[in-house]
């Protein structure tokens, strides 16, 4: 398997791709930079509960996925049954916080 | 495939880390063991939300006074940006540069070290400045076993990148340390997810409510 | 050849290479041996609870060594018996049933049942030390805080233990299927069994972690002077029952599935037709997984949730059903025109099929949530349960042991003794635990230590423990039958079933790189397909190589001994500050050999392509 069949062009081309990722990690890493000044502004700033709570919270979610499709590589191809597991994880996740958030007694 | 193609760092395909069926089974088993440890954690979000400013028959001091924002913001940025050292450090290997794969590990380590100082102070802080301890309530027990949880993966994440570094310095990349390094990495990727929860729910809508 | 090796070599060199192995086909030999004795130990313990309740006001155990005797009964069924024993069947078949050499994870394999192992140890020392855990098997707080002494402890510590090697062995199984599959073997050309144990082991990758914070939790309560579960300190006791829950439903699932799966193969194999309705089948074991996370709360429809959650929880359960009467259904219905032959895994599977509709009807009556205020926590639940557990899990083990028994040691389980076995533990099934939905219906709360006389449950507790002692001679008489195989030892052929899947089409021993050539797989049930164009044997997919092999390790072993150490230490700490040096030495052990683990290569090795052409047959 697998010898060194790979030549200067195609070196070139994969070097070239990672780049181009690369690019995409440190836009996502300056956004998530922003998203977290942010949300810790909107704290500091002492806003409405009723505003400030969903929004840090959808803030949060979409960290989660920049992590997931950029950081963890997610957008790339291979990564169905990964991304397949963690939905599911999330879904069981989702439900085990909601139970605990609304059915216990208080 | 012979063990010293598996050793050798001179013939490693463009994903090394997903050339081999060991580390096509390593990947998928890790992001497997990631999938669970999403419900781990929920566990403990959800039984932080049930106790937050939970004191019982004793005295406490409420979240909104508790928690400081500028210690959690300097945590974050900290932890934020070893996500992104780390996938520096991922970006090398895939171009086979594994000496600066090897510099933006050693980053990524010294920030995790960072953040764990951070942390420390905290804890010591809450419990000597706001006597805001393990035992003394069932608040304090949630907040420090979901805080202390996602600090003792910061601690494992830490042994195991400067294990593999060492343990790997001398020879190089080969085909059978590349998927290690990867699904390490994306472990440490993982502890920076769990902390941007913890941060939102645990420290900011915390100060909020 | 390996089996023939061990033959020749000394007991001491056949313990470590047990020890040591990291071969799915031995691993599943350890988990059929554990997973056996404490399937016996819990089997124990059932006649203890039954012989103290054959009459009333009875003294024939004290009080507390009931409550200890029937939480072990129940925690040891269901963590050290039916997880094993199913594992046990899963390493034994699942990598012959896809074409693989291997699963993915050799060592985790390996790792994984040395936590069950020592888990399962560490929990029954209890009953050596300050005596066994006493809060029942669902442990709910504030009962298991207050409990005194260290019973509950080790259930926390032990379970916690085994719990890890449960998860891995899940993760183990879902990359095995995905990863591992041989040419041609579809998603939807799997076994029927290989789908449920996929299915079963992701409900284990996303259950399991509730239950490993509940225990951590209960652990910190118990040993740390947390207050998770103590009210006066700002507690909540619902906590544990929801944690518990959400990992407890699912692992009523994670139990049956696989059992589903094992009357998946048998049924088609003794009824000479391909099973009906397998897509349907396959959408119905995902189904009631996805279902399966959404119904824990009917097991609390008495904590005072309110009307809506109840009625959400109610309607969900309700719904498992359908999916459940669709496996029902395509069952008969594969047995329907077929060519059906009565052998001692048909019986099971027989068997099984009134029973779990028996025990899945009394679900649907419990998940009627005002009705369930009458039926919570008396005898009608423990036959509802034991219905489910017993008529599906425990008949689906036998079956599944006896069908695979020629695969796993080459031998054929006696027929006559394997058709006593059934038809002794099948009535006394019945009559233990069908008058026990009368008796609950009567009034008797289930966990209590005695009940009086003269309150019309004399006779139906009699009769149940009657019935229980024909389910110990029937098992008694599988132990024996298991012996005589063993002794008599005749060797069949590697298809002595007549059967249709790939783990049938190897010889006889199986060879421990399972195939020679991986094989092409040109449809369901793919060794049938074969057979029935006259080739009667796999073609193969690759040509004749070298195959890679992994090495054996001592290290899986060393990982788990030292948690169970440091979990003595950990469990024993609150009384003397010196246990912590025993924590310590445990951790130390284990993450050491986790270090050596992560610093020494392990590449295997190889068999050569020169001596597997001396040995003769690979595929068939």
């Amino acid at each position: 398997m697998s010898k060194n069949t790979n030549s200067a062009h195609s070196e070139q081309f994969y070097k070239e791709k990672h780049k181009e990722e690369m690019k995409h990690q440190v836009i996502t890493f300056a956004m998530m930079i922003i998203f977290t000044i942010i949300a810790f502004g909107l704290v500091a700033g002492g806003f409405s509960k009723y505003f400030t709570i969903p929004v840090i919270l959808v803030l949060a979610v979409v960290q989660f996925l920049f992590q997931l499709y950029y950081f963890m590589h997610m957008n790339q191809k291979g990564h169905e049954m990964p991304a397949l597991m963690i939905y599911s994880g999330v879904f069981a996740a989702a439900l085990t916080v909601l139970g605990l958030t609304t059915i216990v007694w208080w | 495939m012979t063990h010293d193609d598996m050793l050798r760092s001179d013939n490693l395909p463009h994903e090394p880390e997903k050339a081999t069926l060991e580390g096509k089974n390593k990947f998928l088993g890790f992001w497997f063991f990631l999938g669970g440890e999403t419900v781990l954690f929920a566990s403990l979000f959800g039984t932080y939300l049930a106790l937050k400013n939970s004191f019982g028959g004793t005295e406490g001091v409420p979240t909104t006074e508790l928690y400081g924002l500028e210690l959690v913001f300097i945590m974050t940025v900290l932890l934020l940006t070893s996500s992104l050292t780390s996938v520096y450090a991922m970006y090398h290997m895939k171009n086979h540069d594994f000496k600066k794969m090897q510099l933006w590990l050693g980053v990524t380590v010294l920030l995790g070290l960072g953040f764990l100082g951070c942390e420390i102070y905290e804890f010591y802080h809450y419990v000597h400045e706001y006597h805001h301890t393990f035992t003394a309530h069932a608040f304090g027990s949630a907040f420090y076993t979901l805080v202390g949880f996602h600090g003792g993966h910061v601690v494992f994440g830490l042994l195991w990148i400067t294990t593999l570094m060492i343990r790997n310095a001398k020879r190089g990349l080969n085909l059978y340390n590349a998927p290690k390094f990867y699904i390490a990495s994306l472990y440490w990727h993982f502890i920076d997810v769990v902390w941007v929860f913890i941060f939102t729910v645990v420290y900011l809508m915390g100060k909020v409510a | 050849m390996s089996t023939h090796a061990a033959e020749k070599r000394g007991f001491g060199a056949v313990l470590w290479d047990y020890l040591t192995t990291v071969d799915h086909k031995k691993i599943a030999i350890l988990y059929l041996i554990g997973g056996g004795f404490f399937f016996v130990l819990g089997g124990l313990e059932a006649m203890l609870i039954r012989i103290q309740l054959i009459s009333p006001d009875n003294e024939f155990i004290s009080a507390q060594f009931y409550n200890e005797v029937m939480t072990m009964h129940g925690t040891t069924m269901i963590f050290l018996a039916a997880m094993p024993l199913l594992f046990a069947l899963m390493n034994a078949v699942v990598p012959l049933q896809i074409g693989a050499r291997d699963v993915a994870f050799p060592f985790v394999n390996a790792l994984g049942f040395w936590l069950f192992a020592f888990g399962g140890i560490l929990l029954n020392l209890s009953w050596f030390v300050t005596g066994a855990p006493d809060a029942g098997w669902t442990a709910y707080a504030p009962l298991s805080i207050i409990s005194p002494g260290h019973g509950v402890d080790f259930y926390a510590v032990g379970l916690q233990i085994s719990g890890f090697g449960t998860l891995m062995a899940g993760i183990n199984f879902i990359v095995t299927i995905i990863n591992m599959r041989a040419p041609g073997m579809t998603y939807m050309r799997m076994p029927l069994f290989t789908w449920t144990t996929f299915v079963a082991s992701i409900l284990i990758l996303f259950a399991f972690p509730a239950l490993t914070v509940g225990l951590f939790e209960m652990t910190f309560d118990r040993l740390f002077g947390a207050n998770f579960f103590k009210p006066e300190m700002g507690g909540n006791v619902i906590i544990w029952e929801h944690l518990f829950w959400i990992f407890g439903h699912p692992e009523v699932y994670i139990l049956v599935l696989p059992a589903f799966g094992v009357f998946s193969e048998v049924i088609p194999t003794f009824s000479k037709k391909r099973l009906f309705g397998y897509s349907s089948m396959v959408f119905a074991t995902v189904l009631i997984a996805f279902l399966g996370f959404m119904v824990w709360a009917h097991h609390m429809f008495t904590v005072g949730l309110g009307p809506i959650a109840n009625s959400i929880f109610a309607v969900a359960t309700m719904a498992i059903a359908v999916p459940t009467g669709i496996k029902i259904f395509n069952w008969l219905l594969t047995m329907w025109g077929g060519n059906i032959r009565i052998t001692t895994p048909m019986l099971y599977a027989l068997g099984f099929i009134p029973s779990f509709t028996i025990g899945g009807m009394t679900g649907v009556m419990l998940a009627t949530a005002a009705a369930d205020l009458q039926y919570h926590d008396s005898y009608f639940v423990v036959g509802h349960f034991h219905y489910v557990i017993v008529g599906g899990v425990v008949f689906g083990v036998l079956a599944g042991l006896t069908y695979w028994w020629p695969r796993m040691f080459g031998t054929m389980l006696d027929e006559k003794l394997g058709k006593w076995t059934f038809w002794l533990f099948f009535i006394g099934f019945h009559l233990t635990f069908f008058i026990q939905h009368f008796l609950g219906l009567m009034g008797m709360p289930r966990r209590y230590w005695k009940f009086l006389p003269d309150q019309g449950l004399d006779t139906g507790n009699l009769i149940s423990t009657i019935g229980a002692f024909f389910m110990a001679a029937g098992a008694i008489l599988f132990v024996w039958n298991i012996i005589i195989t063993s002794v008599r030892n005749e060797k069949v052929s590697g298809d002595p079933w007549d059967a249709r899947t790939l783990e049938w089409a190897i010889p006889n021993p199986t060879p421990e790189y399972n195939f020679k050539q991986i094989p092409l797989v040109r449809g369901l049930d793919p060794l049938w397909i074969e057979k029935m164009e006259g080739n009667g044997k796999m073609t193969p997919a690759e040509p004749l190589g070298d195959i890679h092999m992994p090495n054996s390790s001592f290290l899986p072993f060393m990982m788990s001994l030292g948690l169970f150490i440091a979990g003595i230490g950990v469990i024993f700490q609150v009384d003397n500050n010196s246990w912590w040096i025993v924590a310590i030495i445990g951790f130390a052990i284990t993450l050491g050999t986790m270090f050596l683990r992560s610093i020494k290569d392990d590449l295997g090795y190889h068999i050569h392509k020169e001596d597997l052409e001396d040995k003769g047959a690979g595929v068939k």
